[in-house]
């Protein structure tokens, strides 16, 4: 690590006050620090925002649930809220890491994991999102692990995020604040895909700290299902994950969502799809119809061919579980 | 000074005053920025017993209770844990007793090399604090962050199943986060 | 627990548990001293090339780094192969740190930053600047296979007349498979701390399974006196083989000692421990040519393993298909290829279990064209000799592991069509496998003081890598000398203790139990003539005659207490030190440890993922020391076993000649999540040839053959064969 600053502020405006382009703020540091370990990040002031007051839980006016950017994984994923009305949050929350990383990580902060490929991970070696222009080995290299959706030639990484999967399938809203002042970003916006700046994760700009993530009242308690498949039963990340979740009268689906993880650069959604699956009947062949339309768009590389042939199951799978109740 | 580091950087050199409860004991110590917990103990406090198996969150070995909960030591920066309650592999036997989760991991041969163990151990605390597992199962997928080498994971398992009912149910402080 | 008079056979709870549970335990980078210096090693980036500038500038600018050691400055070094020869190394020119300019592996350390504390350490290394001429490079095992050159091993020459047998043998099955690089990664990474003495000599916790191996190599590669150097290793955080060879963290740690005259520790990050020998890549040919009724009429089985350019890693990758099963037509061959990557290095049960790969997922694959039951397919071909050296075993009690893991399992429960069994989406699919591995002796040294309080202490330069061996020789010690094991200290780790062997191949318990259990009967002599000489019962009796036990020396009805021969003896501690050799018995015949493997696995009908549900490994080992030890080295080589088959892999990129996935959380090995039930059952084998103890060790048998009895399983599940490990999902999809 390389030697930094470090600010301890009280207040979120103070913390913002204090940014600049070579500051980082950190909570969990689960990533944060790690990167810095391995040279790929190296911010020479860090700003410990863990004494602001964004650490509860509260009750929208519009029936959601505001959870503050502090709010550790564990905390969110065993609140009793979030276990009885957003189960799908839960199961995604858990399915990631380790019970440690998820005691330390923060809401917020899970947002702005960095991906997991190789190159990037690796300071001597290219990648266009660690040092733009340098190139992108993966393109033509190992790529078993990455984006099958909305890459580009300079970037084919994935976003790693479990919990984002699912907050991309609730639709949440993200409320940051910034010298600019506070502004919403939705969260199929947040993040971005990597056309030509993939150095560039997501919309946040520097001096923005995330404070908080808003979950609408529709929480598909009844009917939604987190389904990751990675290479060992536990703290791996996703070669795919689905987070599936439906709003059912009888055996009509009045409202679907979908949203995939481990194939793009950002939590996958298919709108069209989601649309298609209103009015339909569930079934099987359904959510193969759906699966298939949703792959149709798919680009997979020279290795990872097979993700395409894995997510058409995986959606089929978690939409039957999702239908079935989304315990299984 | 080098000119390769900037101003900020020489200012931030300075070491910063944090007052833990370690142990049961309340040290005031003076830290550098970038020294992670983890250093702290093994490199500053001779606690080497909580170990470094990859310095990433990816192993597990590092694990101590900060205010009950298990976390990992080697990415927590020590300047970070001004106020906290830390407990390690060192600090969990009582007076002349050892924990019932120590008792129980040497009773059921749940480690071989050892050096995962304190993690493990301190890690099965945590877990029992948690009071989310009740079947095999579900200890083997919450202990999951928590590799072993040796393999000894049957083992673990045995332990923390036997000793789980012994350990003295704590509801995690809520945390500052 | 309370030492029973027979201690050999129990299940004695580890000896150096409570250290291990409560934090005490020093493993070799835990050792302080004020003013201790922390080394950081600067990893190379390139495959192959020549170093054209190290631009240190920026580190060395930094207040409290030191030095900064690269191969324009560092110390005098020996300058030809042969001092940095050990005792595992392979043929050729071993690998010297720092030596020259030359880039032989991406990853090679080619600088060590020494500074005041580990943090600034490495922070300096990462200001490191190195400007390369790059050359071109091949780490591809595939693009060379066809310029494989023949192993620099011994072995068994061709019998019979394979290719005529094979080629009219009424059924054949030709089978290839290929197997990945896998790297040891034991939780603790490598580390060497070097105390550097007030006379100049060097005090040096290593991580290592032989002190007395890396005590040589330190002593020749710097030219120092052998009084100079002493290694500890009092405690292993694992090594499976990674500690068989002195790892370069140590000579870099030595090479700072020596310039800067202080004490420095290196410790290698967990990336630096994919820099270092690994487990090769090997792709295997299986030919088994049998009659319908099972016999196997010829055997073929050809490996080709990766190397380095500098040296020629042989392992025993393919003599187990002449000796598992009888066959009168066998050949086998086993090739190299060199690439631009570092040597490979004895993995836990090396060659082994690799070999038992191909031949025990080939006799899967005979059994299923056959239609024979592949337990039954085993007993029909089981060997009675080990017909490669054409001797008798020892003890060979297979055929039991058969029964007995069988009866355990549930076997003959089993249809033997595939995907004929399943939980609801989960297809259950059963497999199952033999193994076999040497049990080797070597010569061993040990030593064994009695003190005037009847305080046993017995020491040999052995290590204990996780595998019991504190507790086991404590074990052989208290059991042969008569006391409690509470009376017992077994001393180990050090350099300057009676000469032991590296701690590898399964054979600590045969070669320095034996030199345990020996050097207490030596004791025995010497306070039995003490006896004589103080004690006037005892006159005349001999050793047949007395008996030691429960700390007292008995003859008829008289009894003395061993401390107080001890307090009378004209020495006081009695001591008496031996060096035991295989005995000559055992060169008429072979010596080998067996096992049976059955395996449940759930996979996933819609995607893939694979559980191994429930393992039973019988085990045929000799004697067992102490069954709760032993158990958890077989339920440890299951595990191994388990991630072989299904997770473990480094990953190279070959345009960049490096590996990628250097890091715990992309290199996957087992969690605990990822492990059903292991029941492991240790077979009756009696064997009075193989060493005196009966006993034959358990550190390699547990994996042998684990990994072949999943994909075995798997095809049973799914009707799919997958050859190329590991296997993961995508190749079941």
């Amino acid at each position: 690590m390389n030697p930094f600053q470090y600010s301890k502020p009280d207040t979120v405006q103070a913390a913002i006050d204090l940014s600049s382009p070579v500051s980082r703020f950190i909570a969990g540091g689960t990533n944060l620090l790690d990167l810095m370990k391995e040279n790929l990040a190296r911010p020479a002031h860090l700003i410990d925002i863990t004494g602001l007051p964004l650490a509860d839980l509260s009750e929208t006016p519009s029936g959601g649930v505001m959870i503050g950017a502090l709010v550790s994984n564990a905390d969110l994923a065993w609140h009793p809220w979030i276990e009885r009305r957003y189960p799908l949050l839960s199961q995604a929350i858990l399915a990631g890491a380790s019970p440690q990383l998820r005691n330390m990580a923060s809401t917020g902060g899970n947002l702005l994991q960095r991906t997991r490929c190789y190159y990037f991970y690796d300071a001597s070696v290219p990648c266009n999102k660690r040092q733009p222009g340098s190139g992108c080995p993966a393109l033509s290299g190992l790529n078993r692990i990455h984006a099958i959706f909305g890459a580009s030639d300079q970037c084919v990484a994935t976003h790693p995020s479990d919990m984002c999967v699912a907050l991309a399938a609730l639709e949440a809203v993200v409320h940051v604040l910034g010298r600019g002042g506070a502004r919403t970003i939705e969260f199929a916006d947040f993040h971005r895909l990597p056309g030509d700046a993939p150095e560039r994760d997501n919309q946040l700009a520097d001096d923005e700290l995330i404070t908080g993530i808003e979950l609408p009242a529709a929480g598909f308690a009844e009917h939604s299902h987190y389904l990751k498949i990675r290479d060992r039963a536990s703290y791996a990340f996703a070669l795919v994950s689905v987070a599936a979740a439906l709003e059912l009268d009888g055996p009509v689906i009045r409202q679907a969502r979908l949203a995939l993880g481990g194939v793009a650069h950002k939590p996958w959604r298919d709108r069209a799809v989601e649309s298609w699956l209103r009015g339909q009947t569930v079934s099987r062949e359904t959510f193969a119809t759906a699966a298939d339309a949703l792959l149709q768009n798919a680009e997979p590389l020279e290795h990872n061919g097979f993700k395409v042939r894995l997510a058409r199951r995986a959606i089929v799978r978690a939409l039957s579980d999702a239908a079935l109740g989304g315990q299984s | 000074m080098s000119a390769t580091l900037s101003e900020a950087t020489q200012a931030s050199f300075v070491r910063h005053p944090i007052r833990l409860t370690l142990n049961g004991q309340v040290r005031e110590l003076h830290v550098l920025p970038w020294t992670t917990l983890l250093d702290l103990l093994r490199e500053q406090l001779d606690l080497v017993g909580s170990k470094k198996g990859c310095d990433h969150g990816q192993c597990g070995a590092c694990t101590v209770l900060r205010d009950g909960k298990r976390t990992n030591a080697c990415l927590t920066l020590a300047v970070m844990c001004d106020g906290a309650e830390l407990t390690t592999i060192e600090g969990l036997a009582g007076d002349g007793a050892l924990h019932p989760m120590q008792q129980a991991f040497i009773k059921h041969d749940a480690f071989q090399c050892g050096y995962c163990t304190p993690g493990q151990i301190c890690s099965a605390v945590g877990l029992a604090n948690e009071g989310r597992a009740q079947t095999a199962a579900q200890i083997s997928e919450l202990m999951s962050g928590n590799l072993c080498r040796c393999g000894a994971y049957n083992n673990i398992r045995a332990a923390i199943e036997e000793a789980l009912p012994l350990c003295p149910q704590r509801q995690a402080e809520e945390g500052e986060q | 627990m309370n030492a029973p008079s027979k201690s050999i056979g129990q299940p004695l709870d580890r000896v150096d548990g409570l250290l291990k549970v409560t934090g005490q335990a020093r493993y070799a980078g835990e050792y302080p001293e004020d003013g201790l210096l922390h080394g950081s090693v600067v990893s190379g980036t390139v495959a192959r090339g020549r170093v054209l500038r190290i631009d240190a500038s920026r580190a060395l600018a930094l207040p409290g780094v030191v030095a900064v050691i690269d191969h324009t400055n560092r110390p005098r070094i020996a300058s030809y192969d042969e001092p940095y020869q050990d005792a595992d190394a392979a043929d050729g020119s071993p690998f010297r740190p720092l030596y020259n300019d030359e880039v032989l592996y991406s990853g090679q350390p080619l600088a060590l930053v020494v500074a005041d504390n580990l943090e600034l350490a490495r922070y300096a290394g990462s200001l490191i600047e190195i400007e390369y001429e790059a050359q071109d490079h091949q780490t591809d095992l595939t693009i060379l296979q066809s310029e494989a050159h023949p192993a620099p091993a011994e072995l068994p020459k061709p019998r019979g007349n394979f290719q005529g047998e094979y080629a009219s043998a009424a059924l054949g099955v030709d089978v290839s498979y290929s197997t990945p690089i896998e790297h040891h990664n034991p939780m603790e990474p490598h580390a060497s701390t070097v105390l550097y003495q007030p006379d100049g000599s060097l005090h040096i916790h290593d991580k290592t399974q032989g002190t007395q191996n890396c005590q040589a190599y330190v002593q020749k590669v710097f030219g120092l006196e052998k009084e100079q150097v002493r290694v500890f290793a009092a405690f292993v955080g694992g090594a499976f083989g990674s500690g068989l060879r002195p790892q370069y963290q140590l000579p870099l740690a030595v090479m700072a000692a020596l310039t800067l005259k202080r004490s420095v520790r290196v410790s290698l990050t967990r990336q630096q421990m994919f820099t270092f020998g690994y487990r090769p890549r090997t792709f295997q040919r299986l030919q088994l040519g049998a009659a319908a009724n099972g016999r196997l009429l010829a055997v073929a089985h050809s490996a080709v393993g990766q190397t380095s350019r500098f040296e020629d890693f042989t392992e025993h990758v393919v003599e187990w298909s002449g000796m598992l099963y009888h066959c009168d037509n066998v050949e086998l061959t086993y090739k190299l290829v060199p690439l631009d990557v570092y040597t490979p290095l004895d993995m836990r049960a090396p060659g082994a279990a690799l070999g038992l790969i191909g031949l025990e997922c080939a006799m899967d694959e005979l059994a299923c064209a056959l239609a024979i039951d592949p337990v039954q397919l085993r007993l029909i071909n089981y060997a009675e000799r080990n017909e490669n050296e054409g001797k008798p075993y020892s003890s060979k009690e297979l055929r039991e592991c058969y029964a007995q893991g069988a009866r355990r399992f549930g076997w003959d429960k089993r249809n033997p069509e595939p995907r004929s069994m399943r939980e609801g989406r989960q297809l259950v699919g059963w497999g199952m496998a033999g193994g076999v591995w040497e049990a080797m002796q070597q010569k061993a040294s040990a030593k064994a003081s009695l003190d005037a309080s009847g305080k046993l202490t017995v020491s040999s330069a052995t290590t204990d890598i996780g595998t019991g061996t504190y507790t086991v020789m404590t074990q052989i010690a208290a059991q042969t000398a008569g006391v409690s094991v509470e009376d017992v200290t077994f001393v180990l780790g050090d350099s300057s203790l009676p000469t032991a062997p590296l701690q590898g191949g399964s054979f600590t318990v045969s070669s320095v139990g034996t030199a345990v259990q020996q050097a207490c009967e030596a004791l025995k002599e010497k306070l039995l003539a003490v006896a004589w000489q103080t004690c006037p019962d005892f006159s005349g009796a001999t050793l047949e005659q007395v008996t030691f036990a429960d700390g007292q020396l008995r003859f008829g009805e008289a009894s003395v207490a061993l401390a107080e021969l001890a307090q009378n003896s004209a020495e006081t501690p009695v001591q008496a030190q031996v060096t035991a050799e295989p005995d000559e018995k055992r060169n008429a015949y072979a010596t080998a440890t067996h096992s049976a493997v059955f395996v449940e696995v759930w996979v996933d009908e819609d995607l893939g993922t694979v559980k191994v549900n429930r393992v039973v490994s019988a085990i045929a080992a000799g004697r067992v020391i102490n069954p709760k030890t032993a158990r958890s080295q077989i339920l440890g080589g299951v595990v191994w076993g388990i991630g072989m088959a299904l997770h473990e892999e480094t990953l190279t990129d070959h345009a960049l000649g490096r590996h990628m996935n250097h890091n715990l959380a992309e290199y996957h090995v087992p969690v605990n999540a990822d492990i059903g039930e292991i029941d492991v059952v240790f077979v009756e084998e009696y064997d009075e040839i193989v060493n005196a103890l009966g006993s034959k060790g358990v550190g390699e048998i547990g994996i042998v053959g684990v990994a072949a009895a999943v994909a075995n399983a798997i095809y049973h599940a799914t009707g799919k064969r997958v050859r190329d490990f590991p296997i993961t999902l995508d190749k079941l999809l």
